[in-house]
Formats: C-alpha cells, sequence, structure tokens
C-alpha cells in the first residue's frame, strides 16, 4: 500500500488585490487523518480550502488533491472530493432525499448506488425516517448531517469541511463530531477542516495554526501544546505590573498578560509553583493582593497566544468582518 | 464523449430543479395572474374609453394591452431566476453545483433554460386570460405564441445573468432592474403604440431587445381580432425580422454571461 499524502500543498499563495489572504503555506494531509486548520476569522482557512477545491485559482504555489493538479485537472479534483460549506447549501424547496438525488445526477452516481448508500449514510446519521421532509423544516443540526451525508455520497477520498459546525450549539456540535468521527471510521474517508473553535480542533490528528494567511505551528494537538511547556498558571491579584516585576526579579520567571486579566504564567510544575510564588509575593510586598489562582493543562488557545501573542476569541470583529467584505466585494467585482 | 454526457445531464440536473421547484410553488403559480390582472382590468379598463376615443373604435385597448402583459410576465420572470442564480451562488445550492464535476458553461446554460421554461409557463397561465379580453386562440396562434415567448424569455435570462453575475449586492441589482429593466420594457411598446412618438424614443426603442418580442407577441395574439387594415398600423417589423433580431440579442447576452459566470475567482 502507498502512503502517498492525499493533499500535497506547497508555498500556496492567494491575493485578493492587495490582501494577501493566503500567504505561502505548504503541508500535506495523509490517508485517513484528520487534519484541521486552526485559525481566527479572516485568517485565510476558507481561501485555503476554496483553492483545494478548485472554486478559487491560486495565485502561485502548487496543490494536488489525490495526486490531481488543483488548477489543471478540475474535474477529476472535483469527482473525488466531498465538500461541506460554511453556509448551508441544500436546497430548501427539497425534501431530504431529493437534495441527495440531485447531488446523485450531478456526480453521474447510478440510481442504484444511489438508493444503497444514501440509505445506508442516513442511518448512520440518524435521518432516515425525515428525509421525506422539506430541508426548511430541518433543524441546524440537521442540515449539517443531511450535507455530510450528500458529501460523501458519491464516494470521496477527501471530505473537505469549512467550520462544520459555525452557528449550532454546543451540544449539537459534539453530535455532529461524533457522526463524523463514526463515519471516519467506517468509510475511510480522509477529513481536511477549518476552524475556529479550539475544543473542535482538539478531535483532529494533526493541526496546522493559520494566522494572517501563514502557518504558524503544525502538529498533533499534543505536540503543539508541548510547546507551551507544563501547565498553566493563571494569577489575578490587583497589582499585575507589580507581580509581573516579583516573577521575573525574584524567580526569573517571564509572565504574559492574559487577555481575559490576570497573569498567565507557564510553569513545568504547577503545583509546586503555587506555595512558591504566593511566599514570594507575600516577602515583596505584603498590601498586594492575589484575588484568584488557577491551575490548567495548557489548551490550544495557549498555543496561539504563544505563537502570534493574541487570543483567537479576542479578535477585531470589525477587522474581520471588514474583511470579509473587502473579499466578497473584490469577488463580486 | 464521457465529459459530454455529463455536462448534458449536469445541465439537465440544473433546468429540472428549476422546473421542480416551480411545480411545487403553488403560490407563485397563482400570484404570477395577480399582476397581469392589475394591469389589464385596473389599468387597461381605465385608459380603454379614452383610447377607444382615440383609435376611432378600432380596438378594445385591454386587447392591445394584452401581448404587452405577456411580455412583462416573460419579462420579469426571467429576469428575476436570473438573480436567484446569483444568490444560489453566494449562498446556497449553486455553491454544491458550482463544486461539482460539471462545467460551468453547463451549468449556466441549464440556468438559462430553467428560468425560460419557467418564464415559459408563466407566460402560459397568462394566456388563459385570452378568452376573458375576447381573445380566442386557434391552437397554430398558440403555439406560435409559445416559440416566441421561449425565445424573449431566453433573451432576457441571458440578459439577467448577464446584468446580476457581477453584481455584489442585491442593492446594485435593484438599481439596475430600475435603470435598465423599466426603461426597457416601457420603450418596447407594450402599453402605447411606438408610431408617431418623438424621435429619441424613437432611436431608443429601436435598441431595446424587448421591442422586437412585443411586436411578434402583439401581431400573433391579435391576429383575427383587430382589422387588418389597423394592424398594419400597429405592427411594426416582420415576424422574421422580430425573430432574427431577438436571436441576435439572445446570442449576444448568452455568450458574455456564460463566460462570466463560467469565469474562476
Amino acid at each position: 500500500m502507498t502512503t502517498r499524502p492525499v493533499i500535497e500543498v506547497e508555498n500556496l499563495m492567494r491575493k485578493f488585490g492587495d490582501l494577501t489572504a493566503v500567504d505561502g503555506v505548504t503541508f500535506h494531509v495523509n490517508p485517513g487523518e484528520v487534519f484541521g486548520f486552526l485559525g481566527p476569522n479572516g485568517a485565510g482557512k476558507t481561501t485555503a480550502i476554496g483553492m483545494l477545491c478548485t472554486l478559487l485559482r491560486p495565485t502561485s504555489g502548487l496543490a494536488l488533491v489525490n495526486g490531481f493538479d488543483i488548477r489543471t485537472d478540475q474535474a477529476r479534483v472535483r469527482q473525488s472530493i466531498g465538500l461541506i460549506f460554511q453556509d448551508p447549501s441544500l436546497d430548501d424547496k427539497l425534501s431530504g432525499r431529493e437534495n441527495l438525488k440531485f447531488h446523485a445526477m450531478l456526480y453521474d452516481v447510478p440510481a442504484d448506488v444511489l438508493v444503497k448508500r444514501s440509505e445506508q449514510l442516513l442511518d448512520m446519521v440518524d435521518l432516515s425516517e425525515r428525509a421525506d421532509e422539506v430541508a426548511m423544516h430541518y433543524s441546524g443540526g440537521m442540515k449539517r448531517r443531511l450535507e455530510i451525508v450528500r458529501g460523501l455520497l458519491h464516494r470521496p477520498s477527501v471530505l473537505f469541511l469549512d467550520e462544520p459546525t459555525l452557528g449550532l450549539d454546543p451540544q449539537t456540535r459534539l453530535h455532529i463530531w461524533e457522526y463524523l468521527l463514526t463515519l471516519r471510521e467506517r468509510e475511510g474517508v480522509t477529513m481536511f477542516m477549518t476552524t475556529h473553535y479550539m475544543e473542535e480542533a482538539e478531535h483532529c490528528d494533526r493541526i496546522a495554526i493559520i494566522d494572517q494567511g501563514k502557518i504558524v505551528g503544525l502538529g498533533t494537538p499534543e505536540a503543539l501544546k508541548g510547546m507551551v511547556g507544563g501547565d498553566v498558571v493563571t494569577v489575578r491579584t490587583d497589582d499585575n505590573d507589580r507581580v509581573a516585576a516579583m516573577m521575573q526579579q525574584s524567580l526569573g520567571i517571564e509572565t504574559r498578560i492574559d487577555p481575559e486579566g490576570g497573569l498567565i504564567i507557564e510553569t513545568s510544575h504547577g503545583d509546586q509553583f503555587i506555595p512558591e510564588m504566593m511566599r514570594v509575593i507575600g516577602e515583596c510586598d505584603e498590601t498586594v493582593h492575589v484575588n484568584s489562582v488557577h491551575l490548567r493543562r495548557p489548551t490550544l488557545e495557549d498555543v496561539f497566544i504563544k505563537l502570534t501573542g493574541r487570543a483567537i476569541r479576542e479578535q477585531d470583529f470589525d477587522k474581520k468582518d471588514d474583511m470579509r467584505k473587502h473579499v466578497r466585494l473584490w469577488r463580486g467585482r | 464523449m464521457e465529459n459530454l454526457k455529463r455536462n448534458i445531464k449536469g445541465a439537465y440536473t440544473v433546468w429540472y430543479r428549476d422546473v421542480v421547484r416551480f411545480r411545487r410553488d403553488r403560490m407563485r403559480i397563482v400570484s404570477s395572474l395577480v399582476m397581469p390582472v392589475v394591469y389589464l382590468f385596473l389599468f387597461g379598463s381605465g385608459l380603454a374609453p379614452a383610447m377607444a376615443e382615440m383609435g376611432g373604435g378600432h380596438i378594445d385597448f385591454k386587447q392591445y394591452m394584452f401581448p404587452g402583459v405577456l411580455t412583462m410576465t416573460v419579462l420579469f420572470t426571467s429576469v428575476f431566476s436570473a438573480v436567484s442564480i446569483v444568490w444560489d451562488r453566494e449562498f446556497g445550492f449553486l455553491k454544491e453545483v458550482m463544486v461539482a464535476p460539471v462545467s460551468r458553461v453547463a451549468i449556466a446554460l441549464g440556468k438559462a433554460a430553467g428560468g425560460s421554461t419557467v418564464a415559459l409557463f408563466q407566460g402560459v397561465i397568462v394566456l388563459l386570460l385570452a378568452p376573458v379580453l375576447g381573445i380566442s386562440l386557434t391552437i397554430a396562434q398558440l403555439i406560435t405564441l409559445a416559440g416566441l415567448m421561449v425565445l424573449l424569455a431566453l433573451m432576457m435570462t441571458s440578459l439577467g445573468i448577464l446584468l446580476a453575475v457581477r453584481q455584489p449586492s442585491m442593492e446594485g441589482f435593484h438599481m439596475l432592474m430600475n435603470f435598465v429593466l423599466l426603461p426597457m420594457f416601457f420603450l418596447s411598446g407594450a402599453f402605447f403604440p411606438l408610431r408617431g412618438v418623438p424621435i429619441w424614443m424613437d432611436l431608443l426603442s429601436r435598441v431595446d431587445p424587448v421591442t422586437y418580442g412585443v411586436d411578434p407577441l402583439r401581431q400573433v395574439a391579435l391576429r383575427g381580432v383587430v382589422p387588418v387594415q389597423f394592424m398594419d398600423v400597429i405592427a411594426l417589423r416582420p415576424l422574421t425580422v422580430n425573430v432574427i433580431m431577438m436571436a441576435i440579442f439572445a446570442v449576444l447576452f448568452l455568450v458574455p454571461a456564460v463566460w462570466l459566470f463560467g469565469r474562476q475567482d
């Protein structure tokens, strides 16, 4: 069995006017892998997925999907991939089964295969009983499930998912993931997804952290979290600057500001560090009041902050919207 | 060969979806009769006495208006189906079609065919009003009218795609509608004869593609209803000239529309 990557990307770049949305990314995705692009809105995730799915032309660089060049072999790329979009793309006026039928017509799936396969997939996502209803009446989660079934109908070897759980409530999000992981198991399909939900990225085998069009970190979630080093201690005091100076002087430890207020300290053994820290604060200045101390294992959010100096959640929303508008206007021209 | 078959199937799928959706939408079928009725009976009945005086009693104005209303229905249905393409393209089902292994040319042609078919259906529904107006149509007339409506619909759907395909916003499209579509409609002679109008209007009406749709529809629909000598007055051009002009305009709109639609971002 060959282990040739399903997706091979080299130096892929895309500009919209003077805005570089994807700035020379290089990575590969192995067969059967769940590979994720993690980054804030506007980081270039959707543009990257758009290029791999042949919806957008790259400005430069190379990308192969299933060995087919995304610029010169588009029809074969398209036949071999399934796609789940950020915005719903069902025909609301048609029933679930009719949506699947149209998909089968477009992908030239024979009628008998369509019936067998759609029943099997609908069953897997618990949608069989409602598949004859008009999609308009589906909940957000049901629509997503139907789109997943549709995306897998023609037996693609890669399923692309652009923010697959965007706008769904946490519980539904969890369910969608259960379905996706089950389907991956049974179908052996490779998944490439984008997300800005940290918890979601944890489901991936490997993650590329993307910021301002560039990959700033790539590896398994564990390996990435290893970069942070041990535990994360968050301490809130009434004089954070003072405490930061104390840590630096007395213990030689660097601190950084938690966007949500407080100081963050990375340390290998948090349980032993906390008493030490309290002692130093007490010795240096009794008047500094410690409000809370929190100890936890590092998350991908910590990794993102470490790599970019910013938090994913804390993105400036105006900036993001501006950029989307910019891109949309440009594309609409 | 395999590719061609697949693209034909793709175009057929896009067309079929439009037809299925139209068939299912009972409200749309009913409401497609509302505007024509309003125009014919509220507007037309109001103007009819005044027009009868001027026309020397040769024709009932409602009958004169009927082909214009037919045109209006086909025109607006066609252009609105084209808008849906753009909306679909950004936010909905068409995105799914755009990543399918089917060429964009096939998709655009399927959409143009779908929009035209729906416009034809709507036009045929309006034809049902003919007997109410005292216009009786033979089978031959009906078939000719249907053919003319198909051509008009294809021409206007193509124009709609062309206007809408690079529109970033719905507001922009509404502007276009007001600036392009309404003048086109009024300059076409749908509701008043183009004889004796100012020269600038005459010139504009000649470059207005809709003119070549209204004229033949009127000639065919009113054949046998109005006296022959009066028909000579209201008819502008021979049928064949109208048909050729519509065909030319259809190609002129369709080719760049398909090209723009198929262009990859």
